[in-house]
């Protein structure tokens, strides 16, 4: 009981309207979540519905209207490292390597407490634990989405986060290397036992890798409709789930959710 | 200058693998020193050729042209023969006012020099401010944009009221041309920079500085060449009409004596020098950005 009035991570009645002169929208309505840590979170939705809004407040890249965002029962208001991102877009920077992308972050984060050597070593072990490393002097425009994708997240998981936070890390990929990079993804997860909000438009994806999944309604004033717990046990393996019972209805429940009751509203109008 | 080389290497392969069949005889590959150099001269050639052959064309119908009775201008014989001293020797030193054009144009690069570097400091740091700040491109932005239209040689008297001599005026004039596009080339590089980036800088917690140096800096950096490039073209032109009035010694002043003591074969050498040092310069700077900005153009 202690654990679920004193979560991790708690998105608290969050508001957020945006105002254009005397117009406002509301975007966000009353959103709460709580998630322990260690645990694996996705919330899913059509585009548009303000998912992505959501993960900028935790980041703390866009401010809330009301409510707020408490990490270790402390309100967090600004970016910082204890919540680091890896987005869509990947966001590598362009004129460094792929090595130098990820020791800007590791010097940044550990200037002050890690030798020259050992923050080295360090970047070169999260270069490794995402399996990029031989391609260290590279540059970002080199190497393929789906290594881009990779060196994003080894840059985020350098920065030691108390919360990962995924902005729809594979939408941009085929579907081989985005399987390929959730596998890893969860082997990390396995390893590390990080604390992770992964925003997703994809069903698959968020069964085969949460531990819980935030289903939000449409936009406009998107709220939060359905919370499923995924009674998967870990390591999960990609071919023994296509048939498990609990998956499939897993699977059906978010399907539901989707298109049943909370359809796109591109696909109503088109009816 | 690699595929050459690489097609070469694959014809032997082709070739061995289509013998059985015996359908064409491929000619062996160059191989060795012959086989690397010849393409790569022919690839020098086809750049160099063209141009000289534009050349030798434009001084032949100049010849035709000039070289006859009652010609206002010297034909290229005569230049070759008049203003040979100049063209042969430009490093030549005979007294206070009789030396080579190399020095003249070195005196007047030493000036260009200064006057395009506090240009390129201060337009930088200036366009740095209004990319950044809304309030600074509304307060200031409109007020360049009138400044900058101001051709070179109005500001001159103004700068002889001001600095009562004429080196720092040269060097004012120089530097209030060059200094307009650098500053705005720079705003619009640093306005452009993307969120995505400045989002990275945000979670990474940079500093001000930090973000000055690791992320504004090489992102806008491709702006910021464009408008160096188009600065020291535009301080090559300057620095030519300011020495013409400011007299002393450079290769405007020079033209100005040329022009006063009738030697118009001595001009149109001098007109030679400044459009090839231009061109120099132009091709320095672009070489200084290719070499800094790799990289930085595609993501």
């Amino acid at each position: 009981m202690s654990l679920a009035s004193h979560p991790y991570l708690k998105i608290d009645h969050v508001d957020k309207t945006y105002a254009r002169g005397a117009q406002t929208t509301e975007v966000l309505a009353d959103i709460t979540v709580a998630i322990d840590k260690g645990e694996f979170v996705s919330i899913i939705g059509h585009s548009g519905c303000g998912k992505s809004t959501l993960l900028n407040i935790v980041a703390g890249l866009t401010p809330v209207t009301t409510g707020a965002v408490l990490l270790e029962n402390r309100e967090v208001n600004d970016p910082g490292p204890d919540r680091a991102v890896v987005f869509q877009n990947h966001s590598l920077l362009p004129w460094l390597t792929v090595y130098d992308n990820v020791r800007l972050a590791v010097d940044k984060v550990f200037g002050a407490t890690k030798s020259r050597a050992e923050r080295h070593a360090w970047t070169m072990h999260n270069l490794e634990l995402v399996q990029m490393a031989h391609a260290k002097d590279k540059r970002p425009m080199e190497i393929s989405g789906g290594m881009k994708q990779r060196v994003g997240i080894a840059r985020a998981l350098a920065m030691e986060p108390k919360v990962l936070l995924l902005d729809e890390p594979f939408g941009a990929l085929d579907a081989l290397t985005r399987a390929h990079l959730q596998d890893s993804v969860m082997a990390i997860h396995a390893q590390l036992k990080n604390t992770v909000l992964m925003i997703t438009h994809d069903v698959d994806e968020a069964v085969l890798l949460s531990d819980r999944i935030v289903m939000m309604t449409n936009g406009p004033a998107a709220r939060i409709g359905e919370v499923l717990t995924v009674p998967l046990a870990r390591p999960r393996r990609r071919l023994e789930l296509a048939a498990d019972p609990a998956y499939i209805k897993a699977r059906q429940r978010v399907i539901e959710f989707l298109y049943a009751r909370h359809r796109a509203p591109a696909l109503q109008a088109a009816e | 200058m690699n595929m050459p080389l690489l097609g070469g290497e694959a014809k032997p392969a082709a070739s061995a693998r289509s013998a059985p069949a015996a359908v064409i005889e491929l000619k062996p590959p160059r191989s060795g020193l012959s086989g690397r150099i010849l393409p790569a001269l022919s690839t020098a050639a086809a750049r160099v050729v063209p141009p000289l052959v534009t050349l030798g064309l434009l001084l032949i119908v100049w010849e035709m042209l000039c070289n006859r009775p009652g010609a206002t201008l010297p034909a290229p014989t005569k230049i070759w023969t008049e203003a040979r001293d100049l063209i042969v020797e430009p490093f030549f030193a005979m007294g206070p006012q009789d030396i080579g054009l190399g020095w003249r144009v070195l005196t007047s690069l030493q000036r260009v020099a200064i006057g395009y570097g506090l240009a390129g400091v201060i337009g930088i740091a200036l366009g740095t401010i209004i990319g950044q700040s809304v309030w600074a491109m509304r307060g200031l932005d409109p007020i360049f944009q009138v400044l900058r239209t101001i051709s070179p040689l109005a500001w001159l008297p103004i700068s002889l009221a001001a600095f009562r001599d004429s080196q720092p005026s040269a060097i004012f004039v120089i530097f209030i041309t060059s200094v307009w596009p650098i500053i705005i080339n720079t705003a619009v590089g640093i306005r452009n920079i993307p969120q995505d980036y400045r989002n990275v800088a945000l979670v990474l917690r940079l500093n001000p500085i930090e973000f000055f140096a690791k992320i504004m800096v090489p992102s806008a950096a491709p702006y910021i060449f464009t408008g160096l490039r188009i600065g020291i073209g535009l301080s090559w032109l300057a620095i030519v009409a300011a020495e013409m009035l400011t007299g002393g010694v450079g290769i405007g002043f020079f033209i100005w004596d040329a022009w006063n003591s009738s030697r118009i074969p001595d001009i149109v050498v001098a007109l030679v020098y400044i459009g090839g040092v231009g061109f120099l310069l132009d091709r320095l700077v672009a070489l200084i950005a290719g070499f800094v900005t790799r990289g930085t153009a595609a993501s």
